[in-house]
């Protein structure tokens, strides 16, 4: 829902109709980002189009980064241990060329 | 300090219209390699947790239809996850993931690896989620565990290693 309304500004209608849920359970969940004030709803138009504040923006930005963050550590163990097997693997090729023990 | 010490980076897409987070990420490896380290118990355990914690794996059997567990541990504290591998073939893997904390939700993982020639692959991970929210607290769980505290440290570990 907050990515659907990260796209433009949505009525409760709107964001309910793509997926298998009533306008109800829609209504509830906006009613807390409301609460909370990631979202606001405009009061004057018959519409009441949802709008999702700049700060969401923000945070999704920053959840994206501190996760690619993170992915990336990950992956650079993943890196030193690739390195590692492949050391193994010459260490080996080493010995068996040389007819040492290991 | 900053991750410039690999020569690649992770790119990271959340898709806007399905819950579902993408990864690629090339590596100076050949597929097989890749795989027998995401296969291999001894070696996953030695890449996959968080800076600063200790993953001890419980139960593993790659294999299609096998099951996979393990626990991350730190002071004393300890996260939980487990999974099945749904298929695991020569070059890609499907499994699923679960957060023991979060034992009603489950995530479906695909992992590809791409053969670029000269020793180099491309990984292709896929994490479909069951719902936007699920994904938006994924996402958002990286910032529980404290990325910043070791990047030196991790410095230290891959100059080790090398």
């Amino acid at each position: 829902m907050v990515a659907r309304l990260a796209e433009g500004d949505a009525t409760v209608g709107e964001l309910a109709d793509p997926y298998d849920v009533s306008v109800q359970a829609v209504s509830k969940h906006i009613r807390v980002l409301t609460d909370a004030g990631l979202v606001s709803q405009s009061k004057d138009a018959q519409r009441r189009p949802c709008h999702l504040e700049a700060e969401v923006f923000d945070l999704m930005t920053s959840w994206i980064e501190r996760y690619r963050h993170q992915a990336q550590e990950r992956f650079e163990r993943l890196d030193a241990v690739l390195a590692d097997m492949r050391s193994d693997t010459r260490l080996t090729d080493h010995h068996l060329e040389e007819g040492a023990a290991s | 300090m900053t991750t410039t010490s690999s020569r690649y980076q992770v790119s990271i897409e959340a898709d806007p219209t399905v819950p579902i987070i993408r990864m690629t990420r090339d590596f100076d490896a050949t597929p097989a390699e890749l795989m027998r380290a995401h296969t291999d118990p001894e070696l996953f355990a030695r890449w996959v947790g968080p800076i600063g914690m200790e993953t001890e794996i419980l139960d593993w059997d790659a294999t299609t239809g096998g099951r996979w567990r393990y626990v991350a541990r730190r002071d004393g504290v300890e996260f939980g996850f487990h999974g099945c591998f749904h298929e695991v073939g020569d070059e890609s893997i499907v499994q699923t993931f679960t957060f023991d904390g979060r034992r009603g939700d489950v995530s479906l993982q695909t992992l590809r690896f791409e053969d670029l020639g000269d020793g180099r692959t491309r990984l292709h991970a896929q994490s479909l989620v069951d719902s936007f929210e699920g994904r938006d607290q994924w996402l958002a769980s990286g910032m529980e565990t404290g990325v910043d505290e070791g990047y030196a440290k991790l410095d230290t570990i891959v100059a080790e290693l090398r």
